[in-house]
């Protein structure tokens, strides 16, 4: 008994992780929802939650995720296609994933300055008469930041499904008089579903958590679950409220991933 | 036709590029802006990287994020690497640990940020150096994990047998045959957790407290007060630094073999 319990010793490490880090926190976030800002147990806060704000609140930020998923499909889907087409295309995606490595508070600031009163945005417009307005803390800035924030992580698992088609099924659909649209709608589209269904999880999930930006971006306008979270634990102290919002976030995450799957980023 | 198609592809591709690119190289060149902000260029100079390097505070802050990031790798490689080889020495329940492994994966960083902080609050971790270390390990263990264990699956378990058939301990089976096999997993997870950490914003925003700040929390504060040149000379350094490790990777992969998909960060 003794011999095995030493043999399993080198995992102990990771399965106090395990208790600690992964199984804990999502208890504690579950208990702590169950208590309103006095300290006192109470439903009130999943009561509140059913409010109009809050469920405002939840469907504005499902409506920007899915906006911002959508682009970013609609941008990904032609870019990894052309892209897997080209000589040296595995230098190219590390070229489109390099962008993915800068740190992300840089890249939202670049855009307060890009989109400011007089920044290059501005600039541009003018150029071609449209003339400057207003850009930042707008929801066209918050949906254009978050799509290009996101765009890598949707480009790659599409690209590495397209990557992983067998090139003779096109070769076959032409063969057998298929038109460009219905060998893609038939056969590409579909054999690649799996990589456009990794990326929508890996955007839509984190878009709906976004707070940073929110408050960069779009100037306070736009709040998302995340925005929520963030503001109840650390600027109104509400802990309850915002582990409340946590646990819907959760329940959110877990039927996203029941209906896409789990799939590692870029797999 | 085709080069008429091929054209259309070329100039698409070129203008994503652009799209993507054109901000990073926007930060970059205001960066020697003598005119303080980021519109209309006034003259050059350097101004702001001499700001930059007197910044004592700023400093202490880069080295601060690399601490962290280099600590906290080192150990999650080292956890989550044992962790592997137990799940794959598991007969049993293998699928259900691998979903606990990957909830903090797949969890939204606002979530871990705000549960980690009950956690350290609870358990009476002050707000720190400590806990910020502590989360970087935690949400580094389960990538470290999943670049290990592809390795172990692709290893000969007959190697295994065979060491401990001609009498190797089981220390020898570890540092001899098991070890070296799954070196560029390890190698892999370790780079991945290295570059979590560094990008991590959210998480560390929540655990942090007043006196211990990392980069990525320090550009949010300055961000927020507005435009800084400052935090372009900031980023034209990172950005070097970004392409050095690009360029250490790529150098790793004609190597080691491992593709360009395992490297994208949350």
């Amino acid at each position: 008994m003794n011999r095995r319990m030493m043999r399993h010793l080198y995992m102990v490490p990771y399965v106090v992780w395990i208790l600690v880090f992964v199984i804990t926190p999502i208890l504690l976030v579950l208990y702590y929802s169950f208590f309103d800002i006095h300290g006192n147990f109470s439903i009130i806060n999943y009561e509140r939650f059913f409010t109009p704000v809050y469920l405002k609140l939840t469907i504005n930020s499902f409506w920007y995720a899915f906006l911002i998923t959508f682009i970013s499909l609609l941008v990904a889907y032609p870019t990894a296609y052309l892209l897997v087409k080209t000589r040296h295309k595995q230098l190219w995606l590390l070229l489109i994933i390099v962008p993915s490595w800068i740190n992300l508070l840089l890249k939202a600031y670049a855009f307060i300055g890009i989109f400011g009163a007089y920044g290059a945005a501005n600039q541009f417009l003018e150029f071609i008469g449209v003339g400057a307005r207003q850009l930042l803390f707008t929801d066209f800035s918050f949906v254009f930041v978050a799509v290009y924030i996101f765009i890598p992580f949707m480009i790659l698992p599409i690209f590495n499904a397209l990557n992983g088609l067998n090139p003779a099924l096109v070769d076959a659909a032409n063969d057998l008089g298929a038109s460009k649209w219905t060998t893609f709608a038939r056969v590409i589209f579909p054999l690649t579903i799996d990589g456009v269904k990794t990326g929508c999880q890996v955007v839509f999930i984190p878009a709906l958590s976004l707070f940073m930006l929110t408050r960069l971006i779009a100037g306070n306008r736009v709040i998302t679950l995340g925005t929520a979270i963030e503001q109840h634990f650390l600027v109104t102290q509400d802990w309850g409220m915002g582990s409340t919002v946590a646990v819907f976030l959760i329940l959110i995450m877990f039927v996203m991933i029941r209906l896409t799957g789990f799939r590692r980023r870029g797999v | 036709m085709r080069s008429n198609t091929n054209s259309f592809a070329k100039l698409f591709l070129i203008i994503i590029f652009l799209i993507l690119y054109a901000p990073i190289f926007y930060l970059m060149i205001y960066s020697f802006n003598s005119g303080g902000s980021m519109s209309g260029f006034d003259g050059f100079t350097l101004d702001w990287y001499r700001e930059l390097l007197g910044d004592t505070r700023m400093l202490i802050i880069v080295l601060n994020t690399i601490v962290i990031a280099l600590l906290s790798a080192l150990i999650a490689t080292i956890i989550g690497t044992f962790g592997a080889i137990g799940i794959h020495s598991l007969k049993r329940n293998k699928n259900s640990v691998l979903s606990l492994n990957n909830v903090l994966i797949v969890s939204p960083d606002v979530i871990i940020g705000a549960s980690f902080l009950i956690l350290f609050t609870i358990a009476g971790i002050r707000l720190g150096f400590y806990s910020v270390l502590l989360s970087h390990i935690a949400f580094s263990i389960p990538i470290v994990v999943l670049m290990v264990l592809p390795k172990l699956a692709e290893m000969n378990s007959s190697l295994i047998d065979a060491a401990r058939d001609l009498g190797a301990t089981r220390w020898d089976v570890f540092t001899k045959v098991i070890f070296p096999s799954i070196t560029p997993g390890i190698f892999a997870g370790f780079f991945m957790a290295l570059t979590y950490s560094l990008d991590d914003f959210a998480v560390t925003f929540f655990v942090t407290g007043n006196g211990f700040s990392t980069l990525s929390v320090e550009i949010y504060s300055m961000a927020r007060q507005g435009v800084s040149l400052t935090i372009n000379a900031l980023s034209t350094v990172l950005f070097l630094f970004t392409l050095l490790l690009v360029g250490i990777y790529y150098i790793l992969t004609q190597r080691g073999g491992f593709r360009v998909g395992g490297w994208l960060r949350r």
